[in-house]
């Protein structure tokens, strides 16, 4: 085809245009991830800087005396988000099962549209909630309300994660079993969810490393707490409320430990993330 | 056999012969009965009862969601209540937030909120579709997967952290190096003027647009990807270069899930609470320069929630909580319905 020279120069300028976009893409792919790589490597520049042995096994000193560590803060954000877990992850996978089962129900579809609206509502509405409902009229900060916030907001994420998985398993595993005489509900616990177990595990972990790093709802719920907490109905520290009044405060050993305890933090949360994805090989997606 | 056995019957009490209506009636009752025997014999009556308590347990956790969304927005309207009374409607428009004389107006907080997550997204969302065409359209499968996977890292690192990072690296690296910048070249924009500060406004739209992207991004990698393929080579068939067909098939036909994608980053920009805490620096006052500090709905509530002086004080900050909750509520209804009508397609694959 012979083009004359008008249309070769626009043919030009369009190539050259499209060259351009495509490029622009791929510069703002590197560089929305320019903030990952420069988060990480100050993380650990700054946080492997003032990291100890005494940072895992030590409790927090006052300001000044120097030394001491987050030892009651990573218990007991491994306490809040365990507690939080048997809370939410029953009521989570049994609300998927529901919704998987009831596809069509208008119920089941206003159940998920509730599921999909309480992942968008901000956390700290939920800490606000919780503050009224169990911290004011009962036992004041403690570790069971801070555990029940981190559970309302696990919640959803597991629902929705359960519900997805279950409807992957095929449908003619469940009409085999229910074609055996197997019952409904049997087919359902043993076939259905047993086969879709991992993907709703992996959903559950990925929940979970979402909560691990929550601040907001814990400030007034769990509260945070310079010593162990020996009771559910104590106030207990957390890494992340701990890394926050460290962060904010004006001490340059304070900030130093909030440095550490964000390495901390970041590394379990990182570490599931990672493990699932690893082991899922890139199909693992938590719902948002 | 059971009809055989019916037929019988029905001859054998008529001397005259099989009437056929009566016939139909003893068959029917035969049948039934024997059903009710068989499913006696495999005790279907408990099974029937297990399938039960299962379907009602299931239902029962599932209304739990229901009853959670209800009860927040009851409980913060009800805790919410002396203030409301005590305000009205002025509280929304007030900019006096004054708990020493017990007087509050939410304006400065309602401000501080929108104007950070909206340059937020004026950060976030130029990269975010950047990013998911480049996901989407322009790299090959696996560097695509691998690529994403970097991105959803970006929503994995904790908020707090962010914070942290935002204090002490962000903000002064912004304070010492773009806001010079942004002074000398738009400093006659009334936006870029003043004494540069390095919790401010600014700082906490970085950090909210660094936070929200990923989430951005991964839906709009999403929609694109259901764009039919079919589109596509309809666009390069008509002789398209790459970005052509981009903006003739993959755009329009995603807009609505991108619309809904970039509701879904306000309503996290919005609501996000720790990170913007940290770096905004919690000044209650409007002021027109970025470079300023700043306070939203979220931080002051995360600030002073605890040290509440007051009933007033604290139903005041519940108050705050409700106008997130809605403007939550509004905006999640309204991307989810978009971003559920564009990708419709995945859904209905899926079953």
């Amino acid at each position: 085809m012979l083009l004359n020279p008008a249309q070769q120069r626009h043919n030009l300028y369009r190539n050259l245009k499209s060259k351009i976009m495509v490029g622009l893409t791929v510069a703002a792919t590197i560089v929305a991830l320019i903030p990952l790589f420069l988060v990480l490597g100050y993380l650990l520049s700054k946080g492997a800087a003032s990291i100890s042995w005494d940072f895992f096994t030590k409790m927090p000193t006052p300001v000044g005396q120097g030394g001491g560590g987050m030892a009651n803060a990573i218990i007991g954000t491994f306490e809040l988000v365990g507690i939080a877990t048997l809370i939410g992850v029953p009521i989570g996978v049994g609300a998927g099962i529901y919704l998987a089962e009831n596809r069509g129900s208008q119920l089941a579809q206003a159940i998920r549209f509730a599921a999909d609206v309480m992942m968008g509502i901000p956390s700290i509405v939920i800490g606000i909630f919780v503050y009224a409902i169990f911290v004011k009229p009962f036992y004041g900060f403690s570790t069971l309300s801070g555990s029940i916030a981190l559970a309302i907001i696990m919640i959803p994420l597991v629902t929705r994660t359960a519900e997805e998985m279950i409807l992957l398993v095929p449908h003619e595993l469940r009409e085999a079993a229910l074609a055996l005489g197997v019952p409904r509900w049997r087919t359902t616990t043993s076939v259905v969810v047993r086969t879709a177990i991992s993907g709703i595990a992996t959903g559950v972990i990925l929940a979970v490393a979402r909560v691990a790093g929550e601040t907001a709802p814990l400030l007034f719920t769990a509260f945070g707490n310079r010593f162990w907490s020996t009771s559910l109905f104590q106030p207990i520290s957390s890494l992340t409320v701990q890394v926050y009044t460290y962060a904010i405060s004006p001490f340059a050993d304070w900030q130093r430990q909030a440095w550490a305890g964000a390495l901390v933090l970041t590394a379990i949360v990182l570490a599931m993330e990672l493990g699932v994805r690893w082991v899922t090989r890139g199909t693992a997606r938590v719902a948002r | 056999m059971v009809v055989a056995v019916a037929i019988d019957r029905a001859t054998s009490s008529r001397k005259d012969g099989p009437h056929l209506a009566e016939l139909a009636d003893t068959v029917t009752e035969q049948v039934a009965a024997t059903q009710t025997r068989v499913r006696r014999a495999r005790g279907f009556g408990v099974r029937a009862i297990g399938d039960r308590v299962f379907n009602l347990t299931t239902l029962a956790l599932a209304l739990v969601i229901l009853a959670l969304l209800f009860g927040v927005t009851l409980d913060l309207v009800i805790n919410a209540m002396p203030s409301i009374k005590t305000f009205g409607l002025h509280f929304l428009v007030s900019t006096d937030w004054d708990p020493t004389n017990d007087q509050y107006g939410a304006l400065p907080f309602i401000y501080g909120t929108v104007v950070s997550s909206l340059l937020a997204l004026l950060i976030a969302v130029p990269l975010a579709l950047g990013v998911a065409l480049c996901l989407s359209e322009m790299v090959p499968t696996w560097l695509s997967h691998k690529l994403g996977f970097l991105v959803e890292l970006l929503a994995a690192i904790p908020s707090v952290v962010y914070g942290l990072w935002g204090i002490f690296i962000m903000g002064p690296w912004l304070r010492d190096h773009v806001d010079p910048l942004l002074a000398k070249y738009l400093g006659f924009l009334p936006f870029f003027q003043g004494p540069q500060i390095s919790v401010s406004m600014l700082s906490a739209a970085v950090v909210l647009a660094i936070m929200v992207l990923p989430y951005i991004s991964a839906v709009c990698t999403d929609v694109f990807r259901v764009v039919p393929q079919t589109q596509r080579e309809a666009a390069y068939a008509l002789g398209a270069t790459k970005w052509e067909m981009v903006r003739m098939a993959v755009l329009p036909f995603g807009v609505s899930g991108v619309i809904g994608a970039v509701i879904l980053g306000l309503g996290r920009a919005l609501g996000e609470t720790i990170a913007v805490a940290m770096v905004i620096g919690n000044r209650p006052e409007i002021s027109a320069s970025v470079f300023m500090p700043s306070s939203t709905l979220a931080s002051v509530i995360a600030n002073e929630f605890v040290e509440a002086t007051s009933d007033l004080n604290l139903a005041a900050l519940v108050e705050l909580g409700l106008v997130l909750l809605v403007l939550g509520l509004i905006l999640n209804v309204a991307a989810r319905t978009l971003v559920y009508s564009s990708t419709q397609r995945r859904f209905s694959k899926g079953k």
